[in-house]
């Protein structure tokens, strides 16, 4: 691979001086390090974060909520009892993404960072727009049947893979990044972008800029009794989601009094529909609902080629996981987490 | 002489634990790449972008100017080999690429070399040169070029055919189907990329490399380097599987030991997972039509199996698949053909029961198929198919215990509750459930092999033949027949393997090994005993004296006379009578022609799945999958389990995972690593059961081995694909079978 300045910081303000043009962040390197070998990055310098001081905890903020370091381990932060008393979807998301060892080394800077599991993306000798601006699109007529099905563009059909995204977008969660300007803190509704024309532009986040930690707001834990994640895979485990659907209710005497529904690999970013949400106020939770919420969620959802079964695999996963969360979180974690083959059950913290 | 040594001792049978494990789970084993001679270079190729045209450019002066960097071998730039890669010096050579010229026949060909005193230096090296070709459009799927007719699909078999009258056979058939199904290319993805350090002395090569056919390798080697074989030294003491990509020497290979004997220092070359997928074989993509007719009872009139299977477009190896069909139904006439179609791909080759499992898979389903068509309960379905002689040929089978492996196999599962109609069976949270079978069927062949035998004064033994253990844990059973031929106790046999210098112990494939090397160490124990008896006849002070035509037998480090346990003496003490450090003895394993000529020789059982399939979301699991096999005698229990497990694995990888996938304008393979060329992985197996049937085979060798490691993939596809038919009502004919397929409206 080409080689590059390796550089590890002591201190966050070291980190963020390290900082030129060219420079990659290093989490836990699972994804990074791949597209280093491929040579779809090729970064000249690699900063690595990861001995940075006072990221890699979860904390109760005063008001209740919780905010997340960003170099907790997608492991830990799992099995947090702070984060599964909260949002246990999000504990699920987590623990049905990747593997054991993947998860052991996964950040959560790196996991919101993720590039996108378009296999033109990740192959430098095809073209790709979202990699090498201008260069064209070499997914569209091509062999990856996992693009996306909402927001994508004539210039980019790519999805944002990550599971842990999904509840967190659904959640009304925040990233707070630290640059050379200071901080701030973006919502992650609006952390990803959609590809538009640039979809080399994939997040918020400037280059110069690196996550300190995630919020999760003290309203999360208010769904915190009917919320799922489901994950429809091409096996058990160990595969990013053809389609995923969190969906979190606050249930009051039998009707739901707020909804949320986030969908995941459908888009270049974790896809919420605010008329889908809204549709299921006051009512109470059946089956046509779900599905009129699902249809909602998918509105103006478009194949990207071939793709199209993908519309309909997501409306079902939708409407199934708004059903999940209202017969309810359930008591353990599933054996499968997100799995539609979950229901046996073992100890969370096993 | 007379045959003393067909009786089994105590070790055979035993379910003793892999030598190799300990090793191997403490990261002792020394594997080929872990191999670092002293001034070793690093050797990394380019691979081709596209699937055909020509290479136009290369930066090589870019690459040579990378710090680090020693040489760069390109078409127009690279030392002559002494034999032309086109030959064909064993009979399992393929024509490899060694940059011969600029043309690109498939997309990661090595099209350059980067030699470099770093890894990484090599890979910048070669990255840096930057290739453009001229490209042409490539032909990757089978509808791409012009199929044609077929001799020879590979190794042997044969490209058609016919026993009995076929036309009659459909023209008689009450029910009938014409079924058309696809299986897609699949890649062996051992865990253990294909490596070599090859280091040159003078004319004497020796290689560290993984290899399933050592002498076989080193012979071609041999050939293409110019050296007589004996000057090539092989070692492959372990391999991180095989699975059949590992027995034949790769372009990559010849050129990093052509670049070590230029550059006159050791050279390591270690494929990536993304350079798996092209040179070193694969499982070449098939379309099947069966077209199969029964009577009114259900007794098949015809299996008449067309298969068109691609290859690449400068070699010959096709998928064999429909000669799954010969030699396993009752059918009153039989007809296997094939055509081939050459595409812009790497050169397929032996994947993991070659021809077998593609063939199986479709033939399974076709049964299935018509067993419904004909109301009939597809376990009875194939009873009453049951071929109690080889269709067509009427040849007796060596044994076959098939009958039982219904038996116990559906027992185990529970088969006779088995609703007949489809999508009727629900879990009460609504999960589709539906259970199939299949038949699983494998040839029994033997190969060639060699062995030596030497007793050693304390009495102990030393076991010899150029074996193979790809993980399988041949060494642990071979040691174990190697052990019983000498009457020893296990612990008291060290047994070697692994390096060319031994005696040949041949290929580990076809599911032949453990019968041919163990049968070759079987004989040299034998005739290092005979020697010993006779020794020890001529011997006054042996109680032996004079015992020399009663044959001998040995137990527990006794020689003693045939059938007279009474009468005997201790390796030891012959040896030391006779003033002797060792005696030796070697022996060889091959099947005689009359027994190839006169008796049909396979490995049978029966498959029994149950998958689960989400009502809405259709996501599948298999649920159980229950295997009653009938491999002749089972020297170790534990192993031949878990290759039988790991072949019903690779079934519901076949089933529901595996494909590559061609990008349809450069042909390359869009998903070449091991997140997106999916295998299942420990979520994925549930409720695996093997059964074992065993069977007494005087005819398929003398130990009655027929062979365990890829009979496992037949017919578990079949039962999975038709488990899911079952739970769906679905029928879907192309492998992997996927949640698409099933959401589709019907
Ligand atoms: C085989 C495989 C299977 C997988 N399956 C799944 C799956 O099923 N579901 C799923 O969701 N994910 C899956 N993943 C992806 C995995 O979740 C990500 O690789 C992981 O979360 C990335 O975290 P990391 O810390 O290793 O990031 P790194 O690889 O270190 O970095 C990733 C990106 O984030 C940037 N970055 C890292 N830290 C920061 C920071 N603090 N601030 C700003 N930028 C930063 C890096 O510069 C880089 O661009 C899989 C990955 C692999 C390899
Ligand atoms: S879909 Fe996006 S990421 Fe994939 S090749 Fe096209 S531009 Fe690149």
């Amino acid at each position: 691979m080409k080689p590059f300045d390796f550089v590890r910081p002591a201190t966050l303000d070291e980190a963020l001086a390290a900082w030129r043009p060219g420079t990659a962040w290093l989490g836990g390197g699972t994804n990074l390090v791949d597209l280093m070998k491929t040579g779809a990055m090729a970064p000249d310098r690699v900063v690595d974060v990861t001995h940075l001081p006072g990221l890699d905890r979860v904390e109760v903020a005063a008001d209740g909520g919780l905010r997340i370091g960003a170099l907790v381990r997608n492991s830990d932060l799992a099995r947090d009892a702070d984060l599964l008393a909260r949002a246990p979807m999000v504990a699920e998301a987590l623990l049905s993404g990747a593997s054991g060892q993947l998860r052991n080394a996964a950040t959560v800077g790196g996991n919101l960072m993720q590039r996108t599991r378009c296999p033109y993306f990740m192959d430098p000798e095809s073209a790709c727009n979202r990699r090498d601006p201008g260069t064209g699109c070499d997914a569209r007529d091509g062999a990856w049947d996992n693009a996306a099905i909402l927001g994508h563009s004539p210039a980019c059909i790519a999805t944002n893979p990550s599971d842990f995204c999904v509840p967190l977008a659904a959640l009304d969660a925040a990233v707070e990044v630290r640059g050379p300007d200071g901080a701030r803190e973006i919502p992650l509704s609006g952390f990803h972008h959609l590809p538009g024309d640039t979809p080399a532009a994939q997040t918020e986040l400037r280059p110069d800029e690196l996550i300190v930690a995630l919020r999760l707001p003290a309203g999360a834990a208010d769904f915190a009794a009917h919320a799922r994640y489901l994950k429809v895979r091409e096996r058990t485990s160990y595969a990013f989601a053809l389609a995923s659907a969190a969906a979190a209710l606050r249930m009051e005497g039998g009707r739901i009094a707020e909804a949320r529904l986030a969908l995941g690999s459908v888009a270049a970013k974790p896809w919420r529909v605010a008329e889908a949400e809204s549709l299921m106020l006051g009512q109470a939770p059946d089956e046509a609902l779900f599905a009129r919420a699902a249809e909602a969620a998918l509105s103006g959802a478009a194949p990207a080629g071939g793709n199209g079964w993908k519309i309909d695999l997501a409306r079902r996963t939708a409407a199934r996981a708004l059903g999940l969360a209202a017969a309810g979180t359930p008591a353990r974690m599933p054996a499968l987490p997100a799995s539609p083959f979950g229901p046996a059950e073992v100890p969370a913290h096993a | 002489m007379p045959d003393t040594h067909t009786r089994f001792g105590s070790s055979s049978g035993q379910p003793a634990t892999r030598r190799d494990g300990l090793a191997k789970v403490t990261g002792a084993a020394t594997f080929a790449a872990d191999n670092r001679p002293e001034g070793m270079l690093h050797a990394v190729y380019v691979p081709a972008a596209i699937a055909r045209g020509r290479v136009a450019h290369l930066d090589v002066e870019r690459a040579r100017a990378h710090p680090g960097v020693v040489r760069v071998m390109t078409p127009a730039d690279h030392p002559a080999l002494a034999g032309d890669p086109d030959d064909k010096p064993t009979r399992f050579s393929f024509r490899i690429e060694v940059l011969q010229d600029d043309t690109v026949r498939y997309a990661g060909q090595p099209i350059a070399l980067v030699l470099a005193e770093t890894i990484e230096a090599a890979t910048e090296g070669a990255r840096l040169l930057s290739p453009r070709y001229e490209a042409e459009a490539p032909r990757t799927g089978l509808d791409d070029n012009a199929p044609f007719d077929v001799e020879e699909p590979g190794f042997g078999a044969p490209g058609e055919t016919v026993h009995g009258d076929p036309e009659a056979g459909h023209a008689a058939a009450i029910h009938a189907v014409e079924v058309t199904y696809e299986t897609p290319p699949q890649y062996h993805n051992a865990m253990e990329t294909h490596a070599v350090v090859a280091e040159w002395d003078g004319d004497r090569l020796t290689l560290d490399t993984p290899s399933q056919a050592l002498a076989m390798s080193c012979a071609a080697y041999a050939h293409l380097f110019g050296i007589p074989a004996e000057n090539v030294v092989l070692r492959s003491p372990y391999l991180g599987g095989g699975f059949g990509s590992k027995a034949i020497p790769s372009g990559p290979m010849v050129l990093a030991i052509l670049a070590a004997q230029e550059a006159g220092r050791p050279v390591k070359l270690m494929l990536t997972r993304r350079q798996m997928f092209g040179p070193v074989g694969h499982r070449g993509a098939t379309r099947q039509t069966l077209r199969l007719g029964c009577d009114a009872d259900g007794r098949l009139t015809v299996i008449d199996h067309e298969t068109l299977a691609a290859t690449s477009s400068f070699e010959m190896f096709l998928e064999s698949a429909s000669n799954a069909s010969q030699g396993l139904y009752a059918a009153g006439a039989l007809r296997s053909a094939h055509q081939g179609v050459r595409l812009d791909v790497g050169t397929p080759g032996p994947m993991r029961a070659p021809g077998e499992a593609s063939g199986s898979a479709a033939l399974e389903c076709a049964m299935d198929e018509l067993a419904h068509a004909a109301g009939i309960d597809p376990l009875d379905f194939r009873l009453r198919n049951y071929a109690e002689t080889e269709p067509g040929t009427g040849r007796p089978y060596s044994s076959k215990a098939l009958r039982d492996c219904y038996d116990r196999g559906a027992e185990a599962f529970g088969w006779s509750g088995r609703p007949m109609a489809p999508a009727t069976m629900r879990d009460p949270d609504g999960t589709r459930i539906g259970w199939g079978m299949g038949t699983a069927f494998f040839p029994s062949p033997m190969f060639a092999a060699e062995a030596r035998a030497t007793l050693r004064a304390d009495g102990s033994a030393m076991v010899e033949t150029a074996g193979a253990d790809m993980g399988q844990g041949a060494w642990t059973a071979l040691a174990q027949i190697a052990a019983d031929g000498l009457g020893l106790p296990l612990d008291r046999v060290e047994f070697r393997s692994g390096v060319s210098t031994l005696p040949d112990g041949g290929v580990a494939g076809g599911s032949g090994h453990t019968a041919t090397a163990g049968g070759a160490l079987h004989a040299a124990g034998g005739d290092a005993i005979r020697r010993l008896g006779e020794l020890a006849a001529e011997q006054p002070d042996s109680p032996l004296f004079g015992a020399g035509n009663a044959g001998f037998e040995a137990r527990e480090g006794r020689v003693h006379v045939a059938g007279d346990a009474g009468r005997g003496d201790a390796f030891a003490d012959i040896l030391a009578r006779a003033g002797m450090s060792e005696l030796v003895g070697s022996g060889r394993a091959s099947r005689p022609d009359a027994d190839t000529r006169d008796y049909a020789m396979n490995s049978h059982g029966a498959v029994f799945a149950e998958v689960a399939v989400d009502p809405d979301l259709c996501q599948i699991r298999v649920r159980r999958l229950v295997g009653a096999f009938a491999a002749g005698r089972i020297i170790n229990p534990r192993l031949a389990e878990s290759q039988l497990m790991g072949g019903m694995i690779w079934g519901l990888s076949f089933a529901l995972h595996e494909e590559a996938r061609h990008d349809p304008r450069t042909g390359r393979i869009v998903n070449s690593d091991l997140a997106e060329y999916r295998v299942p992985v420990n979520a994925d197996v549930q409720g695996l059961q093997v059964l074992t049937v065993h069977e007494d085979d005087t005819h398929v060798n003398a130990l009655g081995i027929k062979g365990v490691g890829e009979i496992g993939i037949t017919g578990s596809v079949g039962a999975i694909a038709n488990a899911v038919w079952h739970a769906t009502g679905r029928r879907v004919r192309r492998f992997p079978i996927r949640i698409e397929d099933l959401l589709a409206p019907a």
